[in-house]
C-alpha cells in the first residue's frame, strides 16, 4: 500500500522534505509502527522521530491516536503538538 | 436558527470590529463577544522580530469548521466568526479572531472560550519566532491542554 506521508514544523525541518510517497511494508499496521519503522530510515529520521511520544498524528486530516490502523489511509500527517490561536 | 457561520484562513490582516459588525443588527442578538489573539513582542523575555505561523491547509478548514459545529450544538447561537492567519505576522498584528453572537451573554461568552481553546490544542498551526538569536519552534503550553480539557464533557470519546 502506498501512503502519502506529511511532515508538519520540526518534524518537517529534521525530516528534511514536506512530504512524500511511501511504500508500506505490510508488517507496519499502526501509526507508532509507522513511526519506529520511520525513524529506521536514516539519520535525520531517527531525529525526527527519537521521541515519538511527543508528536501527534492525523490520518486523511483527522487527529489519531498511536495505536490507530494505517488500513485504508491516503494521507498520513507527522507533527509537534499544536500552537496555534 | 443560526444566521451565519463563517471560517476562514488567510495570510492578510483582518478587519476584528467590521467582522464583528455583521453579526450584529438582527433582533435576535442580545450579545456579540470578539476574541482578538495578537502577536506579542517578546517570547521568553526575548525581542521578537516576527512571528511564523504554518498550518495544516485542508485539515486546519476541517478542524475548525468542526468545532465551530460542536458549538453551535452546545450553545443557542445566532453566528459564529472564525478568521486565523498564517504566514508572518509582525508583533501587534492580530493572529486570530472569534466571534460569537447569541441572544444572552452566557452562550455567547461560553462559546467564544470553548473555540478559542479547542483552536489553540486542536488546529493544526504550528508557531515558530524570529529572534535575534535565531528561530525557534513555540512549545505547546500545558495551560492551554488543560484549559481545553475542562470542555471535554464526562465520558465523552475524543481523538486524543
Amino acid at each position: 500500500m502506498t501512503v502519502k506521508v506529511r511532515y508538519f514544523a520540526w518534524v518537517r525541518e529534521r525530516v528534511g522534505k514536506p512530504e512524500e510517497d511511501i511504500e508500506l511494508p505490510t508488517d507496519v499496521k499502526t501509526v507508532a509502527e509507522l513511526m519506529t519503522w520511520l525513524a529506521g530510515r536514516g539519520e535525520e529520521y531517527a531525529y525526527a522521530f527519537g521521541n515519538p511520544q511527543v508528536i501527534r498524528a492525523a490520518i486523511d486530516r483527522a487527529h489519531v491516536r498511536p495505536q490507530s490502523p494505517l488500513k485504508g489511509a491516503g494521507e498520513i500527517a507527522f507533527f509537534p503538538p499544536m500552537t496555534g490561536g | 436558527m443560526i444566521a451565519s457561520l463563517t471560517v476562514r484562513l488567510q495570510r492578510e490582516p483582518f478587519d476584528a470590529a467590521a467582522e464583528a459588525a455583521k453579526l450584529r443588527g438582527r433582533g435576535d442578538v442580545g450579545a456579540v463577544v470578539t476574541f482578538t489573539g495578537i502577536c506579542r513582542g517578546d517570547e521568553a523575555g526575548e525581542p521578537i522580530a516576527a512571528l511564523m505561523l504554518e498550518h495544516y491547509p485542508g485539515m486546519a478548514e476541517a478542524e475548525i469548521e468542526r468545532h465551530v459545529a460542536e458549538a453551535v450544538v452546545r450553545w443557542p447561537l445566532k453566528g459564529v466568526t472564525v478568521i486565523h492567519r498564517h504566514g508572518r505576522i509582525a508583533p501587534g498584528e492580530d493572529i486570530v479572531l472569534v466571534v460569537t453572537a447569541s441572544s444572552h451573554r452566557e452562550a455567547a461568552f461560553g462559546a467564544a472560550e470553548f473555540l478559542i481553546d479547542y483552536l489553540k490544542t486542536r488546529a493544526p498551526f504550528w508557531k515558530q519566532v524570529e529572534k535575534a538569536s535565531g528561530k525557534v519552534w513555540i512549545e505547546a503550553k500545558k495551560f492551554d491542554e488543560v484549559a481545553a480539557a475542562r470542555w471535554r464533557a464526562p465520558g465523552r470519546k475524543t481523538a486524543e
